[in-house]
């Protein structure tokens, strides 16, 4: 560690102004600065700090996607054996979950965070920690056979055009992730739905039944048709309670989907760490949650079609409901930022993934509209809270000058 | 009548070094300084010269667009040096002091039976003046307005602040007088004194309206008093004053002597002995530091760990802090798996959850240096400010209109209620480490401005 801090120390002068290295200054100060929190003392103001910082933050959400990672990692191999009917030892499944998710992975961090390295440099800025959790989340929406060069394109699409045009982190409107997930599902609309979410799907051939639709994608067939058809029946027949996607499997995870989208376990586990440690809100969460289900609720109610007749919450543990729950509607930069802009932010997301998924079956991943369409709506949400209180104060005012 | 108002949002800092509760009498300073830059926002026409013979109550200086705000010397001696700054821009006047007092004298008034006028000429000619303040802008009161009310707040909740029973010892005869004092001059919403829950300290206390606070800090600061009781609405004006000046004031009128004492509580982890000081306004910081010399690795604030100077060892404590604290400079690094971001941190404080020490009992108290703890970033995290500003005004978007000078959001959004120590409690929790207290100064800086 002292070796460290002396090596770190006898190549600044490399990096500083004027030093041959200059130009990668960004590239020193951030290694630098995540090594060691600088010795940077507080100024007049307040002269002690809280000892939470952006790294710690953005570390904590990293730490808490992690078992949804390998859940995700394990059950790509698993649910590639399972179609092609071969069996298989847990060691075989994770390793080729881990061939398929690593260069995701690898690809996201290293364009990602190449772009941030080069803006950082062009604006002579820090660089932000906002792409460290970005790039995690990104694999984990992506279906598992998704060429290497999409994904480069989709981050490098989402990082400059949602993110580094409106100034960088903290700045952006839009999720990022969930930018990068949409723009290859309307750039590439024929190699981002249907059935790709198993491995090697339409290549191999899959055992009887298995076709590499997600359970969504299945539902979707039903939507249009007449509820007591044959075709209907079957397809509902495999959410019940032995079928494939019955409640048990789609809660912990068992079924075709984006790589980590698919436990709703394996989120809980790190919802239960963003909550515990107050990085996340819950006010998103819990107001996300009721959305879903009342929506789900009102559906039940209507029954209209075999979809809408998927009790509620078995829609919520399908699909990225859960994922987009947990790690999408709640950052912190596209949500609303008033506590009561909050509930109404995460109601509405919720309420309208369900309504998506089930209204157009074109976009089965409602999870993904709906939280892009209430990142736009946010800012209107906070300026309607905001109003509520001018006008409080206003009236406030006024009483005072009439009973003066 | 009273009635408790509990004040839900907020943190108290458990921060190591609290001041015993005994009372010594520092040794006299040298040298005095009154310094100008404490009272915002005053111009200050320097009447006294160097070498100057002055009294106890002798003018110094005053304001030179109200010149009725006179600033008296605090002792008797000769005047040192007027300090000046940058652009003559004046820092302090400097007095070296007498081994024993002579007071000039004022009329002694009765503030019971006298009139406002003769309370108020009382107050400006005896130099309490200057330590009335008013809201909007948290910047010296204007001898010109009445205010809508007076409040005074009977205790301090920052970190390692006096105790209010050290404070007021002996003195509720002349806070009596001085709370007589402030209501002739207060308007119809007559003078506020807020008090902690449980305290007993100003029990018998007249003529004004006690409400009994509950909660952690900032529930002493008296924003949040005023908010809890009557919010400040645009066009209205407030004013407050700390406990020991109305004692001071009080003091004025009833013996006519301006003899401005001050408890000072000197705490902090590094300092040697933490105590209660009793000294003179404007005395040498190095009076309360028992005996410490200074050192780079140390920081000696003067005022509280949130608003406060930082002030050099050969300075002088603030003309508007009652308060001294010593804590441990965070100049080095630290490495991110030991005491950096990513440590477990067992010794680190925090408001956020992300540290376990949130599940020690509240007793346990901590050492916190003046490391930034990261660096700075545009807001990200949201909600870290409401949960400890307890105000119905929305912090995080205030910040921000000021950040884009929109003056009428700003007046929207209840800048007039605030003052930047309001948000002290913000910038200590912000995760970005945005300078909030800055912001807000600069924000009602550029609204006073621009309202004439």
């Amino acid at each position: 560690m002292k070796a460290l801090e002396k090596l770190l120390g006898s190549i600044r002068p490399n990096f500083e102004e004027g030093g041959k290295l200059s130009r990668f200054w960004v590239v020193y100060d951030s290694l630098e600065t995540f090594a060691f929190t600088p010795g940077h003392s507080t100024k007049n103001g307040v002269h002690i700090r809280d000892g939470i910082d952006m790294k710690r933050t953005m570390f904590l959400v990293i730490v808490a996607l992690i078992p949804a990672l390998l859940f995700g990692t394990w059950n790509q191999g698993h649910q590639y054996y399972t179609a092609i009917g071969e069996a298989a030892t847990f060691l075989d499944k994770v390793l080729l979950g881990a061939q398929k998710v690593l260069p995701l992975v690898i690809v996201s961090y290293g364009v990602g965070l190449g772009i941030e390295f080069l803006f950082a440099g062009l604006r002579k800025h820090s660089i932000n920690e906002g792409y460290l959790v970005s790039g995690m989340l990104i694999p984990l929406v992506m279906p598992v056979d998704v060429p290497l060069w999409m994904v480069a394109l989709a981050v490098a699409f989402a990082v400059i055009i949602a993110k580094e045009v409106f100034g960088g982190t903290g700045m952006n409107i839009l999720n990022i992730a969930l930018t990068a997930r949409a723009f290859l599902f309307f750039a590439y609309p024929k190699q981002m739905s249907g059935e790709i979410w198993v491995h090697n799907a339409g290549t191999e051939p899959f055992v009887d039944g298995i076709t590499g639709a997600t359970a969504l994608g299945e539902l979707a067939n039903t939507v249009g048709k007449d509820i007591n058809s044959a075709e209907v029946t079957g397809i509902l027949s495999q959410f019940s309670a032995e079928g494939a996607y019955s409640f048990m499997n789609s809660f912990l995870g068992l079924i075709p989907g984006s790589v980590g989208e698919t436990s709703t376990l394996a989120i809980l586990i790190g919802a239960a760490l963003l909550l515990w440690t107050g990085v996340a809100s819950w006010r998103v969460m819990a107001s996300f949650l009721v959305g879903g289900l009342v929506m789900g609720g009102l559906f039940n109610l209507a029954g209209l079609n075999g979809f809408m007749t998927i009790a509620p919450w078995h829609q919520v543990v399908m699909g990225g409901f859960m994922f987009g729950m947990v790690f999408m509607s709640t950052d912190p930069v596209t949500a609303s930022r008033t506590s009561t802009g909050k509930l109404i932010y995460g109601f509405f997301g919720g309420f309208f993934s369900i309504m998506i998924r089930v209204f157009n079956p074109a976009y089965p991943e409602g999870v993904m509209m709906a939280i892009l369409f209430m990142n736009v709506m946010a800012p209107l949400i906070d300026h309607y809270v905001l109003a509520a209180n001018v006008k409080r104060r206003e009236k406030r005012a006024q009483l005072a000058t009439v009973n003066a | 009548m009273s009635r408790t108002i509990r004040i839900r949002k907020g943190a108290d800092i458990r921060l190591k070094g609290r001041a015993s509760q005994e009372v010594a009498q520092a040794v006299r300073s040298a040298v005095y300084a009154i310094q100008p830059p404490h009272f915002h926002g005053v111009t200050p026409k320097v009447t006294a010269k160097p070498g100057d013979r002055v009294e106890a109550g002798s003018p110094l200086f005053h304001d030179k667009y109200n010149e009725r705000v006179q600033y008296l010397s605090p002792v008797s001696g000769t005047v040192k040096e007027v300090v000046r700054g940058a652009k003559r821009r004046v820092l302090a006047i400097e007095i070296m002091a007498d081994d024993a007092d002579a007071f000039r004298s004022f009329n002694q008034v009765n503030p019971s039976t006298a009139s406002r006028e003769e309370v108020l000429a009382a107050v400006l000619e005896g130099g309490m003046f200057p330590f009335i303040e008013q809201r909007p802008f948290a910047v010296p009161a204007d001898p010109k307005d009445t205010p809508r009310s007076i409040h005074v707040s009977g205790f301090s909740s920052a970190p390692l602040a006096p105790e209010t029973a050290e404070v007021m010892a002996g003195r509720l005869e002349e806070f009596q007088a001085g709370i007589d004092a402030l209501g002739k001059l207060a308007g119809p919403g007559g003078v506020h004194l807020g008090v902690r829950s449980g305290d007993s300290t100003f029990n018998g206390v007249k003529g004004c309206e006690i409400s009994t606070f509950d909660g952690p800090h900032p529930a002493g600061n008296v924003g949040v008093q005023i908010h809890a009781i009557a919010p400040i609405n645009r066009g209205e004006v407030v004013w407050t004053m700390h406990m020991e000046d109305v004692a001071n004031l009080g003091r004025l009128l009833l013996t006519g002597q301006y003899k401005p004492d001050r408890i000072i509580a000197a705490a902090g982890s590094e300092h040697p002995a933490p105590q209660h000081f009793a000294v003179r306004l404007g005395a040498q910081v190095a009076t309360v530091l028992a005996g410490f010399k200074g050192s780079p690795d140390v920081r000696v604030v003067s005022g509280d760990p949130l608003t406060g100077e930082q002030v050099d060892v050969a300075g002088y404590i603030g003309d508007q802090h009652h308060q001294v604290t010593v804590l441990p400079e965070g100049n080095k690094p630290k490495f991110l798996l030991t005491t950096g971001w990513l440590g477990l941190g067992l010794d680190k404080f925090s408001l956020s959850r992300a540290f376990p020490t949130w599940l020690l009992p509240k007793s346990k108290e901590f050492i916190m240096d003046t490391c930034n703890n990261g660096e700075e970033r545009a807001f990200v995290v949201s909600g870290q400010y409401d949960a400890v500003f307890p105000f119905d005004i929305y912090p995080e978007q205030l910040i921000k209109s000021i950040i884009v000078n929109d003056i009428d959001a700003m007046e929207k959004l209840g800048i007039y209620e605030v003052a930047p120590e309001d948000f002290a409690l913000c910038e200590y929790a912000c995760t970005s480490k945005i300078q909030s207290q800055r912001i807000v100064r600069e924000g009602l800086d550029m609204l006073q401005k621009e309202l004439g």
